[in-house]
């Protein structure tokens, strides 16, 4: 085996991030509480450097390295930028929230740094066993972080639901590779797609395997009837590590589906295809309606995930290049108002407070005007009201799905988008006109209100012009 | 001189910038700042609409002041712009009518003076991109976006019962528009754009026009409002603060019927001329039901909120009578169908100013006593004279008395309904007698007779504002009344070719 064959250079983010999150590691043993800053700076630094790597290095094709093992192509490039993005958002929001519990900890960084890593792996799978890797990287560092309070009870058990469910999952997950690779020959992605078109005849346990890798990316996906973790997980979990669940490992769980389904099972597209409908529906059906039922805001956003999954299902089953690039589109605008609207959260909570409850929301208007604002277009984004972006990510959804001829799907979709809006308008509502219970005046980190204020204009500006994004999502496909 | 401008451009982004730079001034700037920037930016937009007239040609019915950019190429989605006879007239409406809202918003508006100027900014500029957008989507982003003010404004400057209204009000328009928007995905991917003109010349089978026909009405009907997906509008009227209720009727119930005639008629002909009979039916309930349903009330914004369903009824009974107008054979020529949609355009017009002079005569009273009721009232005309002398002009403009711009629209509407058939005009009529009835019957309340108690006794007459506000809608209810002949010359064209253009079967 020569250098040649590993290519390592297209490596370089993924080897990057990982000195930098052993550094940390070493660094921050040294560091006393006073100077943990030097933490939170390391790991920013890492995710910034990361970021810039894989925009240099970006492929204008596919590359694979590592004996095919390893893949980067447009895809990779672009998700790996928002991984970063996204993660490095979540770092900022977390700061002042850490240090008001007492956790303020360099083992944060570590763990999300770990599972960034893990992120890009998955990302740039090419074989089913490091996307096996990466994937457990991620969940490995994610219950951790679920724990991270360790002095609060709720969080302890969101940790464990998390682990038992999540390691059963990783189970259905193996179990479906093994499956697949018994039938097919191979655990090299595009090498199983190979195999496939050679045998077109029906094959029993190729259809078992897929059920079951189905299954487990369902789980991590969270879409119904595999999402029970998510309400307990997001409820329990301190609110930094839910804006970090929520957001960015969504994105890598899109891509999981897109190498496993779309480029290596993509002969079974009918099949998965009925599965994922199955999913869709249920998923569109349980995550709005129960979310209205939630009088805690963190839960309501679980749920609230879980209905997003249920579009971004929509557009992936649709199974054309059209619809792949809708769900691409709408899991990046997804994971950056999801962000912002758990950037809220924490920007309210104070220590002993954790401002979750909806009731805490009452009379922003009044206290804040400008992040009531906010918080009102992280909230008509998620329902999909123009003028912001969500209402693209829902458009370009919904037309793969009326393209391909399921125009009752559609249907089905803009139905359960009109039960969403009601939950949405409810904070709107807590925020804007009712009479605020405090009247204390909103206390966090300069760098804190930046971000969100900035994450919360782009979601603005991308709904008056998201053709950027958009066409960057279509050429990734192309 | 207006010929090189980007008009249409202007008068969106004019307000909704206005109403960002007054957001931001915020309430700093002392208790008037808010305002008067407000003031001067909904001036300088009507100003701006006046080309719009002026420069109009009314010759031809082709897009007029048309800006068309690409916006998002990826499906296709352009920046598009332009008016015709038919929307023209609307965009006038709408910056003459903002002027008005933010002069009553003046005194009356303590809390948060900025938001409330800056929500009602915004949604001018949401409006009238509302009528000038060509593309379906674009038309989408600015009726959908236009929810967002409107349901903060009733939220928070509303009465008692305004959470209720504006989360009714939300739902309700937020469930008709969106299975108009599969409508629209639909159509795209049978005409390969979202240009509305490419919608009206699209080929399309009967089921389909049938089910599209169907989403467009959920859309509109909702907007319009017809009986029976009317109920949001009382709540919403009432609980709303003066400026919004004069809005929601002078203008967000016309976006309905503008969308009829700019979406469904063209569009889908066939099954507009299909399912006529339901939508005449249903304007004609609303006329006759709906004015009885506003005999009985005891609130006086919940009385005007009543009759403007019941006016809305002919905008559109005139629109869809047209077809009843060419199955009957004594009509040989266009002439009848014409009249029918020029009077439901003449209505909407009207009716946007008479609705609004009605919404803010109410709140002049509302401003000095706190109540709605009529019951609180009697004998105003002893201490607030002038007052009564424009209400009653008002009033008697909301009958439809002859010479004021009342009467145009429906007299014209009724005049086609006898082309397609004796009943309807005869129901439509009934109108006449019943409008009279509860209008004037409040009049009588509320104005005339004794003084009803010390609250009435102490009144204030009209303050040079609010005489300003009631003078210049009476000069426009006058002149559109007296001499309407310019505001039909404008859209005779369009309208011309919309009739044109649904007459023919698209099958």
């Amino acid at each position: 085996m020569t250098l040649d064959a590993l290519n390592i250079s297209i490596a370089w983010p993924e080897i990057f991030l990982l000195s930098m999150t052993c550094l940390l590691l070493v660094v921050d043993v040294f560091l006393d509480q006073a100077k943990r800053n030097a933490s939170y700076l390391i790991a920013q630094f890492s995710l910034l450097g990361t970021l810039v790597l894989t925009w240099v290095n970006m492929a204008g094709q596919r590359v694979e390295a590592f004996n095919g093992t390893f893949v980067v192509d447009p895809l990779a490039d672009v998700l790996k930028i928002f991984i970063c993005l996204v993660v490095s958002l979540v770092f900022v929001y977390s700061r002042g929230y850490l240090k008001d519990r007492n956790i303020f900890k360099g083992e944060f960084y570590v763990l999300g740094l770990f599972g960034v890593l893990g992120m890009m792996i998955m990302v740039s799978s090419n074989h089913m066993l490091s996307l096996y890797l990466g994937l457990e990287l991620l969940s490995l560092s994610l219950y951790a972080m679920v724990a991270f309070n360790r002095d609060s009870g709720a969080s302890a058990e969101a940790a464990m639901k998390y682990f038992v469910l999540g390691a059963i999952a990783s189970g259905m997950l193996l179990y479906g590779i093994s499956i697949i690779y018994g039938v097919t020959g191979s655990l090299n992605i595009p090498e199983i797609a190979n195999n496939l078109v050679k045998q077109p005849e029906m094959n029993i346990g190729l259809i078992f395997g897929l059920v079951f890798l189905v299954v487990g990316l369902a789980f991590k996906l969270g879409a119904v009837p595999f999402h029970m973790w998510i309400p307990d997980v997001y409820h329990g979990a301190p609110t930094t590590v839910t804006s970090y669940i929520a957001s960015a490992p969504k994105i890598a769980g899109f891509a999981i589906i897109i190498r496993v389904l779309v480029e290596g099972l993509g002969a079974l597209q009918s099949d998965w295809q009925g599965m994922l409908i199955i999913l869709a529906v249920l998923s569109l059906a349980v995550g709005n309606v129960v979310a209205i039922a939630q009088t805690n805001l963190k839960r309501m956003l679980a749920y609230s995930t879980i209905s997003h999954v249920g579009f971004i299902l929509l557009g992936l089953l649709a199974g054309t290049k059209s619809g792949y690039s809708s769900s691409m589109f709408y899991i990046l605008v997804y994971s950056l108002m999801t962000l912002g609207g758990f950037g809220v959260i924490l920007l309210l909570a104070r220590s002993g407070f954790e401002s979750e409850e909806l009731a805490d929301f009452k009379g922003l208007n009044q206290r804040s005007p400008w992040f009531a604002f906010m918080m009102l277009i992280f909230m008509f984004s998620m329902a999909g009201v123009p003028p912001t972006v969500g209402f693209w990510a829902k458009l370009s959804v919904l037309s793969a799905v009326v393209d391909v001829n399921m125009l009752w799907l559609a249907l089905i979709g803009v139905f359960f988008s009109i039960i969403g809006v009601f939950y949405y308008l409810r904070v709107i509502k807590l925020m804007y006109f009712d009479e605020p219970v405090s009247a204390s005046a909103i206390d966090n980190t300069i760098e804190m209100k930046v971000a969100l204020s900035f994450n919360g204009v782009i979601i603005l500006i991308l709904g008056v012009y998201p053709g950027a994004l958009m066409s960057l999502c279509f050429s990734v496909f192309n | 001189m207006f010929a090189d401008w980007p008009l249409l451009s202007l008068l969106v982004w004019t307000p909704i910038i206005g109403g960002l730079v007054v957001l931001l001034a915020g309430d700093h700037g002392g208790a008037q700042g808010a305002k008067k920037l407000a003031l001067i930016f909904s001036i300088v937009t009507f100003a701006l609409s006046i080309p719009l007239f002026t420069e109009f040609d009314t010759t031809t019915s082709a897009m007029q002041f048309v800006e068309r950019y690409s916006w998002i190429s990826t499906f296709n989605i352009n920046y598009y712009f332009g008016v015709d006879g038919i929307s023209m007239p609307l965009i006038i409406l709408t910056s003459f009518i903002t002027v008005i809202v933010i002069l009553a918003g003046w005194e009356v508006i303590k809390t948060k003076p900025s938001q409330y100027m800056a929500a009602f900014l915004i949604m001018e500029g949401l409006m009238i991109a509302v009528f000038s957008a060509l593309d379906a989507i674009f038309f989408y982003v600015f009726w959908e976006g236009m929810l967002i003010p409107m349901f903060i404004i009733i939220g928070v400057w509303g009465g008692a019962n305004r959470v209720y209204a504006t989360i009714k009000f939300f739902i309700y328009t937020f469930i008709g528009s969106v299975f108009m928007l599969v409508a629209m995905i639909y159509m795209y991917y049978q005409s390969g754009s979202f240009d509305i003109q490419d919608m009206h010349n699209l080929k399309l089978s009967m089921d389909e026009q049938f089910w599209i026909f169907l989403a467009f009405l959920m859309a509109f009907a909702v907007k319009v409002p017809m009986w029976p997906v009317h109920t949001w509008l009382p709540d919403a009227h009432v609980e709303a603060p003066t400026g919004g209720s004069v809005i929601l009727a002078a203008i967000m119930l016309k976006i309905g019927g503008y969308g009829f005639i700019r979406f469904s008629l063209p569009i889908t002909p066939d099954a507009s001329h299909m399912l006529d009979w339901l939508v005449i039916l249903m304007s004609l309930t609303a006329v006759v039901y709906i004015g009885f349903v506003a005999l009985v009330q005891n609130d006086m914004k919940k009385l005007v909120a009543y009759s403007s369903i019941s006016h809305m009824g002919f905008v559109t009974l005139g629109l869809f009578v047209v077809f009843m107008i060419w199955e009957n054979p004594a009509n040989s020529d266009l002439s009848g169908a014409t009249l029918a949609v020029e009077g439901a355009m003449i209505q909407m017009i009207s009716h946007g100013f008479i609705s609004a002079a009605m919404f803010l005569a109410i709140g002049v009273l509302y401003d000095r006593m706190h109540s709605r009721n009529i019951s609180d009232y009697g004998g105003v005309v002893n201490t607030m004279p002038t007052f009564v002398a424009f209400a009653v002009f008002f009033a008697m403009a909301n009958v439809g008395l002859p010479g004021t711009s009342g009467f145009v629209g429906e007299f014209m509407v009724i005049l086609a309904s006898f082309k397609a058939n004796f009943w309807f005009a005869f129901l439509a009529a009934l109108t006449l007698i019943i409008g009279a009835a509860y209008t004037l019957w409040m009049v009588k309340r509320v104005f005339y007779g004794d003084i009803a108690n010390d609250n009435v006794a102490k009144l204030n007459d009209l303050n040079s504002r609010e005489f300003l506000i009631m003078s210049l809608l009476a000069i426009a209810v006058l002149i559109l009344g007296l001499w309407p002949a310019p505001v039909i010359d404008v859209m005779h064209a369009s309208v011309d070719n919309l009739l044109h253009h649904i007459a023919v079967s698209k099958l």
